[in-house]
This record gives C-alpha cells, structure tokens and sequence, in this order.
C-alpha cells in the first residue's frame, strides 16, 4: 500500500515537473536550432532589414594574406588572377578588422543571402500597439458595464456573449476580417486592403473579449462596503468607477492588459490574413508588412539553412519575449495577491 | 441644482453611455462574425460534404483528421495534466509548486506559432517530414497547462472535510485522491477538458508545419495529416471562388463545433456547479 502510494506521488511529481522540462526544451531547442544565424548575424540581425537578399561581401583580407600576396606581386610582375579565385574561395570573416589602408586591392567577394530580422519585429511591435490602443478603452467599457452598470439579468447573457467571441478561432477572425472588415477599413482610410492597421484592428476585436472578462474579473474584487460608502457619501456611478474601484483593482487591471498584449504579440492567423506579408518597414499604418508569426506561418515549410536558422532565431526572439511580458504579468498579479 | 453637480451628472451620464456602447459594439463584432459565418457557411453547405474527401471538392477528410488529432491530444495531454495539478493541489507545498503554476500559466499563453516550432524541431526535422502524431503533440502541449489549472482550481473547491473523513477511514492519500476527491470534483473536471478540448480543436498555428494537412482520407499519424483549420488557410488563399466557398463552409462547421461544445460545457458547469 505505502509502494503504491510512493509511486502515485512520484507520477505526480513527474507529471508536474514535465512542464519545467517541455518550456526548458522549448528554449533550448529554439536557441540550439537559431544558433547558426546567431553566429553568423549577430545582434545586428534584429536591426537588419534586408531578408533573403543575395548580396556581394566585400571582405578584407587577413593580415598574413595581405602580406603574402604582397610579396607575391613584388616577386612575380604578371597580375594574379589565380590568386584572387584561390581568395575567394576562403570563408570570408565577418567584422574581421583589417587594415583600412589596404582594402580596395586586397578584399574578396563572395555571394552571399543575408537574413535581418527588423521589419517582422517592427511588424509585431506596431500590429499589438495598434491592437492595444483599439482595444483598451473598449475592454475597459465592457469591464465596467458588466460590472456596474447592467441589470441584473443582462450580467449572464451579455458576459457569456463576450466570453463566446473569445472561443472562436483565430482562422475565423482572419477569414471575416479579410473579406468583410478589411474592405470598410479600407474604404475609411484608403491605403492597402491588407495593411498593419487592419491586422492591428482585427487583433484587437480579437483580444477584447480576452483583457475585458480578466478587467471584470479584477474589477470584481473591489468588496461593495467600499462601494457602498461612496454612493452613500453622493458619488455617481463613473466617480465610484474612477475613484473606489480603478484604485483598488490597478493592479489587476494592468495585469490583464499586459497580459493581453503578451497574447496580441503571438497571434498568428488572424495576422497573417490581413497584414499583406510584404517584407517591408510601412510607411504609414495603411501599408502592408509582416510580423513575426506570420514569418514563421509562411516560410517555415520550405525553409532550409540559413532561412531555417533565421526562423528559429525569430522564433526564439518572440518566445523570450512573450515569456518576459507574460511572466512580468503574472508577477504583478501575483503581487496584487500577496 | 447647481453647475457642479449639474456637471457631475453630465459626466456620469456620457461616460455610462460610452460604457453601454463598448458593450454593444462587443456584441456587435460577435453577431456580425456570426451572421456572415451563417449566411456564407450555410449557402456553401452541401450535405455532400460529409461523404467526400477534400480532392474531390468534400471535407469528410479534414473533419476527421481535426477530430483525431484533437482527441490524440486530449488522450496524451488529459492525463498528465490531470496528475500534475492534483500533485500541485494535493501534494506540492511551497515553492516548487508555486513556480510550476506560475510556468504552467505562461505555457498557456505561449505563442502557439512557437510551440509549432518547438515540435517542428523535436518530431518533425528528425523524422523526415510532417506527421500527424507531431500535430497531436503540438496540441497536446498546448492542452496541459489548460487542463492543470482547471484541475488545480476544481480541486481547490472540495472541502476539506472530504480529504479528512476520507483519511480517518483509513485510506491512503492517493486512495482519497482517486475515489474521493476526483469524484466529488468530477463534473468541473469534465467541463474543463471539453472547454480545453473545444480550445486546441480551432488551433491552425501549431498544425501548420508540424502535421500540415492531406487531400486525401487518411488514418496513418506517421503522414501528413487532413486538418480542417489548415485547409481552411490553404483554401482562403486560393483565388476560385469554389474553393473560398469550400473556405467558408468549413469555418461555419469549425465555428459551430467549437462553440456547441462549448456551450455544452457552460450549461453543465451551469446546472450542477
């Protein structure tokens, strides 16, 4: 009986600490798979726009090739053609810190594709802002009209509405966004059908229901003698909102936002719809671009080497991000709590 | 009345007013997605599309394969999700147990594009190709920490007197777990696995690359799998109109499963909880 019992607790254990194994291994395996482009880009690739360009690298020589071809052209008069196709076929070393003086007659090209990660980041960045700014002052007003404002018998149905549109799939709002929001937002302010403002948009309908069932949630705990004491006292309504419940339930309440901007940052499908997948900083919120999971949505399938590496370093950059943003919610919430 | 006051009423007024309005506009987003599902989905229904496989223009196919991979997810998923939130609940104390909870929360709002990455590398790239069991894998990833809260927070509301009498009868703790507390827990458990179950049955992100999706009627997990949600993806983004009509077909029956067995979870919790 004792055995048995040992054995129950030990599957148990195991069964918990598989989480800790699977996220470690979600890290490892990203940054061992991302390796190949973390060496050969660096930092620099989160602030390189170019992805897939085939370019020329002029690189320098290292000193001891400089010099040995000196003394080659000194000893030999005829130009060495030889020499250069023998260069070329050297690795060349990025960032290799020649001589300055000697670059124009000792460098060797090579053909290379280069991989920069910007413009999906900046993609990313400015689609969840969009998302954000669209959806926090609408979520906040759910929040505050399921938890004061509805009678009664509006709570249950209008709450579970809300919670409905959660539960549907991404795919659904990227199908409905692309053939019928798109088009209006389109024809409100011109520019690209498929555009950042309209993926932003369409991520935010899509988070709303999200931030403002935890908003509620939050907003909830405020306890009704706090209320109670400033109806008596003459307040209204929004001075209750604003003055008894916001301050007591901040914390919660900033909590779910991060929170939701944490979910906004990994979306895919409704993305990937709508943004237009053009590898290109927009110019204005009407023009098309891409985003970090819409990368990884469209190449991942015929990906090889550097492209791979350049994926998975991709990848990597979103999960250590949304792993920071999500956990730094919880941290708060966890301090709301304490 | 004074100006103050007069004022503060005004205020108060615009601001519920504006708050009544986020509310319908909520509403609004949902019916409008809901009536341009309806109207687009039913006209392209056909019941010919339950008999034929997606290469000649059916979804008999896809349907199944989502259902399959969905279940292989819960199968593999409900179990050890299960048995880490009753350890969490019923045996971790401290920090250890805190820390788990805390990653399981992050786990489930981990992109899932990413957990497709993840699996990519792990059962795709070493197996020589898209699979369907590395698509069930990706759900089932996404599934656990799902089911981990549902059980640690159902388990949290059988009283304490439960565990006791069970103890003081002599049983053993994982005795008063397992014929005890898992029963009296039963029914938010069974919610909480069909609430997760409806959520990783509409996932296309961790499919995409991992079981990709097939034409053809398959039952073999070792291939390329038929996915309904990838093939939704697929067939919006090919420009005949019979294919974007096949596209809307399959949203409305993705959108009707997910929220009928959602719905379904709600008025169980509803009736008993």
């Amino acid at each position: 009986m004792l055995n048995r019992e040992f054995i129950f607790k030990k599957v148990a254990f195991s069964s918990a600490t598989l989480i800790l194994i699977v996220l470690t291994s979600i890290f490892i395996m990203l940054f061992i798979s991302a390796k190949p482009a973390m060496q050969k880009y660096g930092l620099h690739f989160l602030v390189d726009s170019n992805w897939n360009k085939t370019i020329e690298i002029k690189t320098p020589l290292t000193q001891a090739q400089i010099s040995a071809k000196k003394t080659k052209t000194q000893k030999s008069d005829n130009s060495d053609m030889n020499d250069d196709n023998l260069f070329a076929d050297d690795t060349p070393v990025l960032g290799d810190d020649a001589s300055g003086d000697n670059v124009d007659v000792s460098t060797n090209v090579k053909i290379d594709t280069i991989f920069g990660g910007y413009v999906p980041i900046i993609g990313t960045i400015l689609s969840t802002l969009i998302a954000m700014a669209f959806s926090i002052p609408i979520a906040m007003g759910i929040a505050v009209f399921l938890a004061e404002i509805a009678p009664d018998f509006l709570i249950k149905p209008v709450g579970t509405a809300i919670e409905l549109l959660a539960a549907i799939p991404s795919i659904i709002y990227g199908m409905w966004g692309l053939f019928y929001f798109a088009p209006i937002v389109q024809n409100i302010f011109g520019g690209s059908q498929m555009s950042l403002l309209t993926a932003g948009l369409v991520l935010g309908i899509m988070i709303l229901p999200f931030m403002a069932a935890i908003t509620r949630d939050a907003m909830n705990t405020t306890p009704d003698v706090l209320k109670e004491s400033a109806y008596a006292m003459g307040a209204t309504k929004f001075e209750v909102v604003k003055d008894v419940i916001f301050p007591y339930a901040k914390v919660g309440i900033i909590g779910s936002v991060i929170l939701s901007l944490g979910r906004a940052l990994g979306e895919t499908m409704a993305v990937a719809f709508l943004i237009g997948s053009v590898f290109k900083v927009p110019g204005s919120l009407t023009s098309p671009t891409i985003s970090i999971p819409v990368v990884l949505a469209n190449n991942f399938g015929e990906a090889s080497g550097d492209m791979m590496s350049s994926l998975f370093y991709l990848a990597f950059v979103l999960f250590v991000f949304s792993f920071i943003i999500i956990g730094s919610a919880k941290f708060y919430f966890l301090r709301g709590r304490r | 009345m004074n100006s103050t006051e007069r004022r503060r009423l005004l205020t108060n007024k615009i601001v519920l007013a504006l708050s009544t309005i986020s509310a319908l506009l909520g509403l609004v987003f949902l019916f409008w997605i809901l009536i341009t599902l309806f109207l687009k989905g039913v006209s392209a229904l056909d019941f010919s599309l339950f008999t034929k496989d997606l290469v000649d223009g059916g979804l008999r196919n896809l349907i199944f394969g989502q259902f399959m991979m969905a279940l292989m997810a819960t199968i593999i998923g409900v179990p050890l999700g299960m048995l880490a939130g009753i350890y969490l609940r019923e045996y971790g104390n401290g920090k250890y147990a805190n820390i788990i909870r805390d990653l399981s929360d992050i786990m489930m709002s981990a992109p899932s594009i990413v957990i497709g990455a993840f699996v990519f590398a792990v059962f795709v790239a070493p197996f020589g190709g898209i699979n369907g069991w590395a698509g069930s894998i990706a759900l089932a990833i996404m599934l656990i920490p799902i089911v981990v809260s549902t059980t640690d927070n159902m388990l949290s509301l059988v009283p304490k007197e439960l565990r006791e009498a069970g103890i003081a009868l002599g049983g053993s703790k994982h005795k008063v777990i397992l014929q005890i507390i898992l029963k009296a827990a039963k029914i938010g458990l069974m919610t909480g696995i069909l609430l997760a179950f409806a959520r990783v049955i509409g996932e296309t992100a961790p499919l995409l690359f991992t079981s990709g999706t097939n034409s053809f009627w398959s039952t073999d997990l070792g291939n390329a799998f038929p996915s309904l949600t990838v093939s939704i993806y697929d067939l919006a983004n090919f420009p005949t109109d019979k294919a974007r009509d096949l596209a809307w077909a399959a949203s409305f029956l993705l959108t009707v499963i997910v929220l009928v067995i959602n719905l379904t979870g709600r008025f169980i919790i509803r009736d008993k909880g």
